[in-house]
């Protein structure tokens, strides 16, 4: 959207998306947006430096520090324009935009409207569309790009509404689909996450990378894991066991409950399994107490998650501390583009979650996704227009009218065999929880494999209810499962593979950090057979040298 | 507590219009903590797969899955089955929008609404380098308008827009509202002229079916009162030649 913002100006930009653009989940993001605005005043010292070594630090090293360095310096300007856009931030006393302190973070540099800044900075980014009449195409569902001789041609698309699958041409498309937390059971992410976009670039021959990374959030709620953000650690709250114990002491003494994600859920996970739980017919759950910060500032700074503890488990964080346990929440990996957002193909882009630039590498500190999307979908609107500018060649329309009968042959498929879509999306999803989680060895990674490909057997005897197009949720899902299973296979093999525990990627077999063999990332391609094959890449290092990552 | 609960669907598909809307119903057994749309989801995934409803959050945040739950519009994510001791659960699509298949509506009317009220800060002034400075206090002002999610429950509870299908209806009217309290927006206040109508402010019964509906507590009266006070100071301004704009 950003992207689209950028362009309409001087080009005829669709904004094309599966659910209306304000029904996606971005809209769920609660913490806030990292940007060295030094308003904080404990945070007058920050730089956009200090944010850049933070993330490189946070990233366990796998990032490429050029394009964190331009998303650290860029992030002062974004959050600015999205402030002159007219998002509502929350303030400080001197009517400056108020931040908060974040996981992995040395200075209070996530800016915040209560918590709800998804829900503000994607509102404000769709009104700045609508001010500027960008054309918007909802309940479009992409499921194949069109491409041949390296190029782009445009996407097809089905419109769920007329029922009918839409050839659309461009000279340039770019995707901001989101990440593919969905392959997994628990999951912090919206339904439409599942990487049904990085699945449709993987098919038209572009790498997925480093999508082993997987972000498990350490606070989700009990039953429903929706999120319960970071923030309510930034502004102050306890994780709690069932001995009393606030017992992030034992493992990061120092940072507390605010060390980064994936080290605080490991944290609590190794508390469930060392039967230092709560429990009852919904799981293993430990405490996010927040009692101790007073009905006052609960109300002012976490209203949403009040609401939604009480909404979904009857808790109000007021009166009582909140039941909560770690699962999936981000995606590190994603479609392979450098900092420009360009892809081995040409005229096809991506940013956001769906992108791997890579700014997060092995992790990603909280605060830093929103910023990810905002930052390089404005510069992928540079790189475009760049493109535009010395790339004439009009999309050929044959390439398209060849995919369309493609896709329309393979839906036909899917009526012919006698597997229930949705029993080989549990099996996948189950199998991703088991054997692909926070903590990985090699014997639970084979047989997460094995089972990956079986699925994927059996994904060729799928049977429809109905063969219609129109207004059909089950027949998206069963096009969108091709892409979760080849995204699934992906990060289990990249898992297998990467006999080292960096950020997110823990391996009770190989426990330390190994940069001599694995600073590197995991590409995973088809070749010349359709087979998924895995290839590296080292990142981008140019003045931080990796250091042991102690918080 | 396990417990067999009966699910109605209204069923419809505007494609096939000689075919009248009728009711599905579903046996699905529900333990406390399952919410609607994992019933619904439960329905498409396991029972029927041509069933149609919106979803994506299921968090209470995106406004997908807004719908008539035993006659009470909210969203079928943050209402629990078991709250409903009746066994039966009666599902039906937002009113005052055109079905499109089953639980799914045209949502058109509704953004066309939204947007004719120009749904984005204006500005005159150049951007200052930094932010543009706004009080705690003022960021207070807006703080209820802009927690709307725009799921249109208020649309659909709406008993004007039920007579009067051009009327802008609650969530637009707020909408506009969040924008004119915002301190740092510069529009004229002569672009109240605009909604200085009965498709506009002036419809509104104030029967407060649209604050009773609303799953985020916004009260989109209080915008449509706010506004329509800000009209008669206008007026009054104009009568006794104050010629000032503020």
């Amino acid at each position: 959207m950003r992207a689209a913002v950028g362009l309409c100006d001087k080009y005829d930009v669709a904004l094309v998306s599966k659910v209306h653009p304000l029904r996606s989940h971005s809209i769920a993001a609660q913490g806030g947006i990292n940007a060295a605005l030094a308003n904080n005043p404990d945070g007058r010292d920050d730089t956009w430096e200090k944010h850049t070594f933070d993330t490189i630090k946070g990233s366990d090293y796998l990032a490429d520090q050029d394009a964190v360095e331009i998303m650290c310096k860029e992030a002062v300007k974004v959050v600015y324009e999205m402030e002159h856009w007219g998002c509502p931030f929350s303030r400080f006393p001197d009517g400056t935009i108020a931040q908060r302190p974040f996981g992995g973070a040395g200075f209070p540099r996530t800016c915040y409207s209560a918590d709800l800044t998804g829900h503000v900075l994607l509102n404000t980014l769709y009104e700045r569309a609508v001010a500027k009449g960008v054309k918007v195409y909802y309940e479009y569902v992409a499921v194949a790009l069109a491409v041949e001789g390296g190029v782009c041609h445009g996407v097809l698309l089905i419109d769920q509404a007329k029922g009918t699958v839409i050839p659309f041409s461009s000279r340039v498309t770019l995707f901001a689909t989101g990440g593919y937390g969905r392959i997994y059971l628990h999951s912090t992410n919206a339904l439409i996450n599942n990487g049904s976009g990085i699945g449709m670039a993987f098919a038209a021959g572009i790498p997925m990378k480093d999508m082993e990374f997987v972000q498990f959030h350490p606070t989700t709620l009990l039953g429903t894991n929706i999120l319960m953000t970071e923030a309510c650690r930034g502004e102050g709250g306890y994780l709690v066991n069932n001995k009393g114990e606030r017992f992030m002491e034992r493992y990061v003494p120092k940072a507390m409950e605010l060390a980064p994600r994936d080290i605080v859920s490991r944290s609590i996970q190794t508390e469930i399994e060392i039967g230092n739980a709560f429990e009852n017919e919904l799981g293993k759950y430990v405490h996010l107490d927040l009692r101790h910060l007073g009905a006052k500032k609960i109300l002012e700074r976490l209203p949403g998650i009040r609401r939604i503890s009480i909404d979904f488990a009857g808790v109000d964080p007021i009166n009582e501390p909140i039941p909560i346990m770690p699962c999936q929440h981000y995606s590190m990996g994603g479609i392979d583009t450098n900092e420009k957002g360009e892809t081995l193909i040409k005229g096809f882009y991506a940013a956001g979650e769906c992108a791997c630039v890579s700014v997060h590498g092995g992790n990603r500190l909280g605060g830093n996704s929103l910023l990810d999307t905002i930052v390089f979908g404005k510069l992928c609107s540079v790189s475009i227009d760049e493109y535009l500018q010395t790339h004439e060649a009009a999309p050929e329309e044959k390439v398209l009218a060849l995919k369309k009968d493609e896709i329309e042959k393979k839906i036909r498929s899917l009526s012919e065999g006698d597997q229930r879509p949705f029993a080989v999306l549990d099996d996948l999803r189950k199998t991703m929880d088991e054997y692909v989680g926070i903590f990985r060895t090699k014997k639970e990674l084979e047989t997460g494999l094995e089972k990956v490909l079986a699925i994927k057997e059996r994904y060729k005897d799928i049977k429809l209810s109905s063969p219609s197009l129109r207004m059909n949720y089950e027949l998206i899902g069963a096009i969108e499962l091709e892409s979760m299973i080849d995204v699934a296979h992906a990060t289990t093999l990249g898992a297998l593979l990467r006999e080292e525990s960096r950020g997110a990627h823990f391996r009770r077999d190989f426990t330390g950090r190994n940069d001599a063999d694995w600073l590197k990332h995991t590409l995973a391609s088809k070749d010349g057979s359709g087979r998924l094959s895995i290839f590296y890449r080292p990142p981008v290092i140019t003045r931080y040298q990796p250091m042991a990552r102690t918080y | 507590m396990n417990d067999l609960y009966t699910i109605k669907v209204l069923r419809y598909d505007a494609s096939l219009p000689e075919k009248k809307p009728s009711f599905s119903s579903y046996r699905v057994r529900v333990i406390p903590g399952l919410t609607v749309l994992t019933v619904l989801n439960r329905i498409r995934d396991e029972i029927d797969g041509t069933l149609a409803f919106r979803a994506s959050c299921r968090a209470a945040t995106c406004g997908s899955c807004a719908m008539v739950i035993n006659g009470k519009l909210d969203l079928a994510c943050r209402t629990q089955v078991a709250s409903f001791d009746s066994g039966t659960i009666i599902l039906e699509p937002l009113p005052n929008l055109e079905i499109i298949k089953d639980l799914v509506v045209d949502m058109t009317p509704f953004w066309n609404m939204y947007e004719r009220v120009k749904p984005y800060l204006v500005r005159n002034s150049a951007d200052p380098e930094k932010e543009i400075f706004q009080s705690e206090e003022d960021r207070k002002r807006i703080d209820q308008f802009v927690n709307c999610i725009l799921c249109a429950c208020c649309y659909g509870a709406c008993e004007v827009l039920r007579r009067e299908p051009e009327y802008m209806g609650p969530a637009a009217l707020a909408k506009l509202q969040r924008f004119m309290l915002d301190s740092r927006d510069e529009r004229p206040q002569a672009f109240l002229d605009t909604v200085d109508s009965a498709d506009g402010v002036w419809g509104c019964d104030t029967l407060l079916r649209c604050i009773d509906a609303c799953p985020k507590e916004v009260r989109p009266t209080d915008g449509i009162v706010g506004l329509r006070k800000r009209m008669v100071k206008r007026r009054f301004s104009r009568i006794f030649g104050v010629n000032r704009e503020d």
